[in-house]
This record gives structure tokens, sequence and C-alpha cells, in this order.
């Protein structure tokens, strides 16, 4: 049958840190001890931690292997929905290891820091170029953060202006993050059922969207790859209203140099530069959740904010409106700085391009894949689609067994099981970066798991089974927690 | 441009296959009043070559540089990293996955971030520990908000003024629109947190203290534990170099119910303050009400021990307004870092290394008291301590610039009384030489 | 998962719409999920329980059961003190999926004993599944 790259690779076994080395190795260069010893209260002294005695090699061999059983972009494709695991590229780990600002210490006086504030400074003018927002934050740390930021900005405008507003409304497509981020700020999330279409209905926002209700929360492109085609007239009601609409920008990378955000009628919105711009995931962060607002929230941003003067870049810690610091200090200045050199190395015809292949791929992937899986809404998607298992689930077969086969195949599955209202969705968003001859393999290899779903179900169910481990039992893991050794 | 792969033929079959004519077709359902209008105003593309030279050009304005040694600590700490943590950490397979969805694909990730929760656990003394979290500042907000939803109906934190100043301010922006109270405490001559005020109020959910606190002082913990568990709230610890628990009693010791902070200082450049790294741990009754991502092991249907994310019942995308944090990506290739530096010192490395740090800050600490300095607070340090000068220092300051060196930070902007007052830190990357020419110019 | 005509439903118990069921233990009603909420629910890992002493209204809300990945709110079906935890859910939250009836969740005592009677019959109970 049709295979991916996936084969028997070799994979060492390597036990856990603790169950190796013994005391007296050494994997470390201690700098030499050039001042006296000093006394110590001897009230003070501990025991040291428990840690084991390693050699280098030990070291090495350790995390070498380890890697060896993790699969990322790098390895091959990584189609996960909504999370645009896109090449990242090497260029960039360079330019973030740059000796000037890697070594850069926060806190020296701004004329020692000229060229970080003017990376920093100049970034959130690409990033508002590529918006169309006025005025933009870096110091988010994550999307989710990101997100928090904003909300408080909704709060500190609303209790400014006097307004009691407790509510939001939040589509049953959001991420998780959207209505954790708006209870952490004390408003009550009201969900926004999704229309027929997969889109919101601005009927539907019309009849919730009241004087107590801060605004609404809106993913565009929608986590079903949809683009919310009422945008505008919702936005237009929200602000009817006296509210304010905060834009999930974690599908940006459909809708660059294609869609004006502001002109959207969006007040605020997130950038994932983990996603769209390129810089690398690294198992689950660090990432950046730049917050890009319009004039009117500008004032609200977090402090310090980098200004340009005649005298070069400055700080400006004070801001009376400013919700204050969401960052110890100005936010992962090294996921910054890849952003900056991606944005740089791509320019603006190439971004635009970007996204513009992004969605080809992820049309593309959808126009081949209907006949096999069942299309959740058959609309235009963007940068990705949303299948469900509708036609697997006869032969007892599920999303996650075909996920589970995908890994067989060397294919890190899609997302699944997500969004919600999808029943057994299966979220495959490509990203530019996948030739034409990758996807054609991939979308075979898939094609070829709904075939094994009709006759061979039990190799579904059983997958995967080249991996260092097979099937997790979660509910163990769950019941009886062991979270460390 | 080399990373859009597509050729031109490609894009035409694509295109056919899904039945469009040209790209701009793809977007044909996007109204027409929310389009882009014009070019983007971005400049580029630049190659490989000038965007080197570029930001090499950005790199020499810094103060930064083998020429250049910087004394100061406050958060953000100049250590020596080893190279295999540098090299180990880039490798692509922990750089390029992403968070461990599918744990038969990701058991590099997992089984690293399991045991960075074990060595984590082990250094603080606490019984579990997170996958991580953005960094010691939304970490302390983090945990004060655990200890207000553990203390359910009680309404008020106190967090010690001596807590890094950035801390301060971030918890005030995570707790502003929430119903709570925040009291800062006062300080002691010896520059130690005054509890005193605490016995005021009826409704107290956690106190929080840093030690190092934000001075350098090593806070007295146990104290601290015992009278805060006495009026029934949690008690909070919280730092910003995790090295001193190479030396020093960790705060698992002294009964701490939370402990948090700032892991930079374990193989991650400081980078202007990012990436840093939030380390989070807890007491095991509290893992339920504990923010952030957790792995555990587990076994799959071979019997093979396993790892995967557990307890995920927390979090926001199951739980969503009512998770216990927001928080989705944390800092994971932070923790890898952390977790290779920690296995690289070992236990003897972290021991050795640590009272190096404690005699190179000493050693500065004596030259400078002996050069007409006089402590701030007579407290006792690790590798961070805060002087006053008599005479003006800021010349001082300014012709050691001038050599190279930027010797202490002025505590004025973050404490308004106490001019002249300035915090330094010395650290194994300090020669005793640097400290040599630095106390010459002091006493000139 | 289970048709419903596999599904266990003793007939000597009342059952709420939230699927609870409720049985008359002299002056008390003991409460516990249904083996159809045990089977939607898959694997349950984690229980919360309410305190002892605790009052909640009628369909109030009086803890959460836990599976890997979802978290579901159980109602009281009837208002009243909370008299007794089952403990042993704590530590082996796995008794609800083995037997859910034998494995009851907390023992209420009730403040209007007419709501136990207007709870569903089993049969009716049984016509609310089949919709």
């Amino acid at each position: 049958m049709t295979h991916g790259p996936g084969t028997n690779g070799l994979i060492l076994e390597e036990p856990l840190l603790w169950e190796k080395g013994k005391p007296g190795r050494v994997a470390y260069s201690l700098p030499h001890r050039d001042v006296p010893e000093e006394t110590v209260d001897q009230n003070l002294l501990g025991d040291g931690p428990e840690f084991t005695d390693l050699g280098e090699l030990d070291v090495v061999r350790h995390y070498t292997r380890l890697s060896q059983w993790n699969f990322g972009i790098d390895t091959g494709m990584y189609p996960l929905g909504s999370c645009t695991m896109k090449y990242n590229p090497k260029i960039n780990e360079k330019m973030a290891a740059t000796a000037g600002l890697a070594s850069a210490h926060p806190l020296l006086e701004a004329g020692l820091s000229q060229g970080i504030l003017k990376l920093y400074y100049e970034l959130e003018q690409f990033l508002s170029a590529i918006t169309g927002m006025d005025a933009v934050s870096l110091q988010p740390s994550a999307g989710a953060q990101g997100e928090l930021t904003a909300m408080l900005m909704f709060a500190a405008y609303f209790r400014k202006k006097g307004e009691q507003r407790t509510k939001i409304l939040i589509p049953d497509t959001a991420h998780g993050t959207n209505p954790a981020s708006a209870a952490l700020c004390g408003f009550t999330a009201i969900p926004l059922a999704s229309g027929k279409h997969g889109i919101l209905d601005p009927t539907a926002v019309e009849e919730l969207m009241d004087d107590e209700t801060v605004g609404i929360m809106v993913t565009n492109p929608n986590t079903l790859g949809l683009f919310e085609e009422h945008i505008r007239e919702i936005t237009d009601i929200v602000h009817s209203r006296g509210g304010l609409v905060y834009g999930d920008g974690a599908n940006m990378n459909a809708i660059m140099g294609v869609v004006d955000i502001k002109r959207c009628g969006i007040d605020a919105v997130h950038l994932n530069l983990h996603k769209t711009f390129s810089t690398p995931h690294g198992g689950g962060g660090p990432g950046s959740g730049p917050v890009c607002v319009t004039a009117e929230l500008a004032p609200y941003l977090p402090v310090p904010r980098v200004a340009r003067t005649d005298e070069g870049y400055v700080l400006e810690t004070q801001s009376a409106e400013s919700i204050g610091r969401v960052h110890g200090f100005f936010g992962n200045v090294s996921v910054l700085i890849r952003a900056y050199s991606y944005i740089l190395s791509m320019g603006p015809n190439n971004l635009k391009k970007a996204s513009q292949l992004a969605v080809l791929n992820g049309a593309y992937v959808k126009a081949r894949l209907l006949d096999t899986f069942d299309l959740a809404y058959d609309r235009p998607c963007m940068h990705e689609c949303v299948f469900s298992d509708a036609r697997q689930l006869p032969f007892k077969i599920t999303t996650l067994d075909m996920a589970k086969r995908l890994i067989d195949h060397g294919y890190h599955p899609p997302t699944i099981y997500f969004p919600l209202v999808v029943s057994g969705a299966i979220m495959i968003e490509p990203t530019e970066t996948e030739c034409k001859d990758d996807l054609d393999s991939f979308i075979e290899v898939f094609q070829a798991i709904a075939q094994e779903a009709e006759n061979d179900g039990e190799r579904l169910r059983q997958a995967p089974v080249i991996t260092k481990v097979r099937r997790l039992d979660e509910t163990q893991a769950a019941r009886k927690p062991c979270l460390r050794g | 441009m080399r990373y859009l792969p597509h050729t031109e033929e490609e894009i035409a079959e694509m295109l056919a296959v899904i039945g469009q004519q040209s790209l701009a077709d793809l977007f044909a359902h996007i109204p027409a009043d929310t389009r882009f209008q014009g070019e983007l105003d971005i400049p580029g593309p630049l190659s490989e070559w000038d965007l080197t030279t570029h930001l090499e050009v950005l790199g020499q304005s810094m103060f930064t540089g083998s020429s250049r040694a910087v004394l100061i600590g406050a958060g953000s700490y100049d250590h020596h990293i080893p190279e295999i943590v540098r090299s180990l950490s880039g490798r692509s397979e922990f750089l390029t996955a992403y968070t461990p969805y599918q744990p038969e694909m990701a058991q590099g990730t997992l089984q690293g971030i399991f045991e960075f929760q074990t060595l984590t656990a082990r250094l603080l003394g606490m019984e579990v520990a997170n996958a991580s979290m953005y960094d010691g500042a939304s970490a302390l907000a983090e945990a004060l908000l655990m200890a207000l939803r553990i203390g359910k109906k009680k309404g008020t934190v106190a967090i010690s003024s001596a807590i890094h100043p950035h801390y301060r301010e971030v918890v005030k922006t995570y707790l502003e629109p929430g119903p709570f109270e925040i009291v800062e405490l006062s300080l002691g001559d010896d520059g130690r947190t005054d509890l005193s005020a605490l016995s005021a109020i009826d409704d107290l959910a956690g106190v929080a203290i840093q030690s190092p606190n934000f001075f350098g002082i090593i806070e007295d913990h146990q104290q601290s534990a015992d009278f805060v568990h006495g009026l029934g709230a949690l008690y909070i610890a919280c730092f910003s170099e995790p090295l001193t628990f190479g030396l020093f009693k960790n705060p698992g010791s002294a009964g701490a119910d939370i402990v948090c902070g700032e892991g930079q200082s374990f193989g991650m450049k400081q980078s202007f303050g990012g990436s840093g790294l939030g380390m989070f741990g807890c007491k095991q009754e509290f893992v339920r009400n504990m923010p952030g991502r957790v792995v555990g092991q587990t076994v799959d249907k071979d019997g093979k021990r396993g790892f995967v994310l557990t307890l995920s019942t927390r979090e926001q995308h199951i739980r969503r307004e009512k998770a216990t944090s927001n928080i989705c990506s944390n800092q994971g290739l932070c923790a890898m870092t952390a977790a290779i530096y920690m296995a690289t010192l070992g236990h003897t490395g972290m021991r050795q290394l640590a009272r190096l740090n404690y005699d190179k800050a000493a050693y500065l600490r004596k030259g400078l008291l002996a050069a007409g300095a006089k402590p701030l607070f007579s407290g006792p340090v690790f590798n961070e301590f805060a002087v006053v000068f008599e005479k003006d220092f800021t010349p001082v300051r300014q012709r050691l610039l001038d050599q190279g060196i930027a010797a202490g930070l002025s505590l004025e902007p973050y404490y308004p009384d106490l001019g002249n007052a300035f915090l330094f830190c010395a650290t194994e990357t300090v020669s005793r030489a640097l400290i040599d020419e630095l106390l010459e110019e002091v006493r000139r | 998962m289970k048709e419903i005509e596999e599904l266990d439903l003793p007939g000597d118990i009342y059952y709420s719409k939230e699927h609870e069921w409720a049985a008359k233990d002299g002056d008390l009603i003991r409460i516990g999920i249904s083996d159809y909420a045990q089977d939607q629910l898959g694997d349950i890992v984690f229980v919360e329980l309410p305190e002892p002493g605790a009052s909640f209204e009628r369909n109030e809300e009086f803890g959460t059961l836990e599976s890997v990945k979802a978290v579901s709110e159980i109602y009281l079906p009837v208002s009243g003190e909370i008299v007794a935890v089952n403990t042993e859910l704590e530590d082996a939250p796995e008794l609800l999926n083995e037997n859910p009836y034998l494995n009851w969740i907390v023992e209420v005592r009730p403040n209007d004993i007419d709501q136990y009677d207007e709870l569903l019959s089993r049969d009716d109970y049984l016509a609310m599944l089949k919709g």
C-alpha cells in the first residue's frame, strides 16, 4: 500500500537521568576560583539539590536519544490545525544568538541598549503595518497572555468610562484560552453558537449584545478555517452598543496582506509569532503574543513602551491609563528577534505570497480529501480545513485511530477533536512551506488509511506500532498521578 | 523565496484541482470592505548575508561583548552556559516540535519535561512542579491567584516590598480586575520582610516573600512560613536566582506551600530579559489548583514506561472559563534547557558553582565596604547585595562605564527613598582582576 | 459505548434529567450517577466531592466528575443538606465505572421530600434517553 516516510528507525533506550550517573562524575567546567572562600552562616546552609552527577558524554547521549524520540517540523510534515507548523528558518536561530543582543542585560540605561530597542521599535512598526492597527505591545509571552492583556485593556477602558460591563460573547468555535482569559478579568463568557454555515450570524450577535456586554472575541479566520464574512456587520453591531471587539489572530497566516484587521472593525488583536512568523514552538514555548490595537486603546497598552526621539530610542515607563506590566522585562525578546528576522527575510511581497500559498495548500488538501472524509462545512476554506470521522464511524474507526495510524507513516497527525462543534474533528493545516509533492504523499497515505478503516480496521486500532512507545494509558496517568521521580 | 517551495507549474496544477483560476480567486469570498489596501509597508526582503550584517550592527550598539562586564543582576544573571547545554537544547527535534499532544511521537519532550519537573521539585524542596510558566513575574501572579482560589472566600494577599519591583507590577496587573486586595509589607533594618502588619488582616489567603529578595538579602522563610501558617494562610516563596539553592536551604524545607520564580540563570542567555523561565512548584495537596501543564508517568499498551500530559482537566482547553489559568504555551524549550543545565551541573557542580558565586560577591562586597560604602541592610546575602555610597556614585559609575564596566543598578528609580544606593551582583563570570579594577576606581 | 438496551437501570430507584439517581434510605436520600452517565463519561479519573454539612438547592451543582479529557458537573436532584460523602471515591474514582449504583456519591437530608417523588421513574428515564 501507499506509504509515507515512516520506517522502523533505530530507536535507542535511555533511562531517566537519575537512573544513571555516579557521584564524582563531572560534566561541568567550573570557572577558575580566584577569590578566597568566605565563611557561610551555618544556619542558612542547605544540603544542595539531590541531583545525580553525570559525565559530559552521559548528558550528551541522554538528550540526543531523547531528541530522537521527538518529531519536529524538521523531521516531517506537521499539519496540526490552528498551530501553523511552518518551517522555522535556521538563520533566525543564529540571529537570536547574535552576541551583542543575546547577552544584553535588560536593566541597563536605554542609551546602552539602542540596538535592541531599535529592533523592538521596528518590529512594532512591522506588526502594525501587517495588521493595519495603530499601536503594538510586544510584551505578552504567548497568545494566551496576549488575550489576557487585551481583556485587561478592555476592562481598564470601561472602568475609565465608568461603565459596568461584565459579559463577553465567545463563539463556540473559540480556543479555550478565550473564555479562560476573559474569566481572569471577571467577565462572564456568553457562548455564541455558530450559524449553520460554520460562521457567525450577525442576528445572533444583535440579540445578545447589550450595554452590560464588553463585546465579542472573534477568531478570524475561525477554527473551522472559514473567514467570518459578516465580520463588518458584527463589529458594527458591537460598536453601536458601545462594546469592543477582540480579534484572536491565531490564524493570521491566512490573511497577511489580504485582510486589514482594523478595517474589519477589530479593536485589539493578538498575533502568535510562533505560528504566523515562523518562530519555533520548542515543544511548548517560548512563544510570543504581541497585541495590536487601535489608537483609542493605545494608552492602555502595557508599559514600558519604546519610543523614538531625537536622542534615540527611550523607554516610557509611566502612563496613567496603562494596565501596567505583564512581563518581568520586555517579553520573549529572543523570539521577537527571530520574528523580526523572518519578516525582513520575507519582505512585503513574500509575506502576502505566504498567505496565498497557505490558503492554496489548505484548499488543495480539502479538494483532494473531499471524497474520502466527511467535510464539516462545505464553504471556501482558508489555510486549514476541518473534516470528521463520520464516514468511518460505521466501521467503528474513530478520528483517534486514523490519527495514530498516520504516525506509523511518518506524519504528525492533524489537530483532532477540535473545534468542539464538529464531532470527531480532523483539522488539517498544511502551511505554505510544504511542497506539492509532500502534500500529495500525505493525501495518498490518508486516503489509504481511510481504505484500511473499511477493510483492516484492527491495524488502525493497534496503531502506532513503530514508535518508541505505543498508545499510552492516560487514565492511569490521571487517576494515580506520578508527576516526578 | 527559499521558504516557499511552490513552482509556477505546481501552483497552476493545484488551482486546477481546486477549480480556481488564480491565487487571488482563493480569496474571492473575502468582503471588499475588509480587504487590505495597497502593499504591506515593511522593508525587505533581505538576503541572509544582509540580514546577518544588519543584526550584527544592532548588536554592536549594545553594552555587551568581551571587553564589557555588567555587575548587575536584579532578576537577570550572567552565568556561564556550558557548550553542551547550548548544543543539546538547540537540537531541532526539541526546537521544532509543538506541545506534545501526540505522546507517541513526543516522548523526548515529555520525558525531558518530566525530568525537569523532578529536578525542579528537588531543587525547591517541593512535592510537585509544573512544566513551566512564562517568567518569574507571571509565575508569582499565578501563585497568588492560586492561593486566592484555595482560600475561597479570602480576598487579601500580602507581598513583601522587597519582591522584585517588576514582579510586583505584574501582580498588580493580573489581580487588578478581581475583587482582591494586595497589601505590601515593609522591611526591617536587616532588609528582611516585616510581617507585623499581617495580624490585622482577617481574610488573608496568602503571603509572598522573595529570597534572596530584590536587595539580595536571604529571608528567613522558616520563621515567616510558620507565622503565616499560624494565621491560616498559604506561604508563597518566590525567587529570581535559583542557583541560591545550590548552597542555601530550599524554600520547601521551610514549609512553603507554593514556590515560584525565574529560572533564567539555568542555561538561558539574558537576551534583554527574555526568554526566561517561570518555575512553579507546590505541595501535592494543592496540585489540582496548580496552573500550567504537567507531564505524568504512565505505561503504554505493552506495559512499557512512557509519559503523557496529564491532569488536563484543570486547563483552559477543557475547563475553559473555569480553568486554573489561561496559560497554554509556556516556556517548554527553556524548561528543557534548564533541565539540561541542572543535569550538567549535577549535585556537585551546583554546590561548587553556588559557592563560587557566594565568594565572588563576598569579595566584591568586602572591597566596596573597605572603600567606604555602607551596606544598605545588615542581613546575609548570596551573589547580590546593596550598598549606599557616602558621595555621589554617579560620576564613578560613569567612569567605570567608560572602562567597560557597568557597576551597580541605581535603586532610586524603584525605591525613591533610597538615594545613592546601588545593587551589585558578581557571578562566576566576573574575574578578581576585574573586581580589583572596579575597586580601584571606586577608591579614587 | 453501550446501546440503550444494554444499560443497567434498576427499577427501584429514581432518576434525574441530568442522569443522577436517587434512592430513599429512611429519612435520607442517596445520590449517584446512572449507568448511562458513567458510560458517557468513560473512565472517571477524579471525583470532586462537597463538604458534609453543605446545603444545595434542587438542581444545583454539588460536585464534579472528571474523565481524562472532560469535566462534568453533578447536580443535586433534591434540595437538602449533605450528610455524608462517599470518601472511597477520592482514592478509587473507578468504582463509579465499575458499579454506579453500589457506589453512591452523597447522602442528603432532603428539605422537601415531595421533590423526590417528582423525579423520573425507570420507565420515564428510559423514555427520555430514547428521546
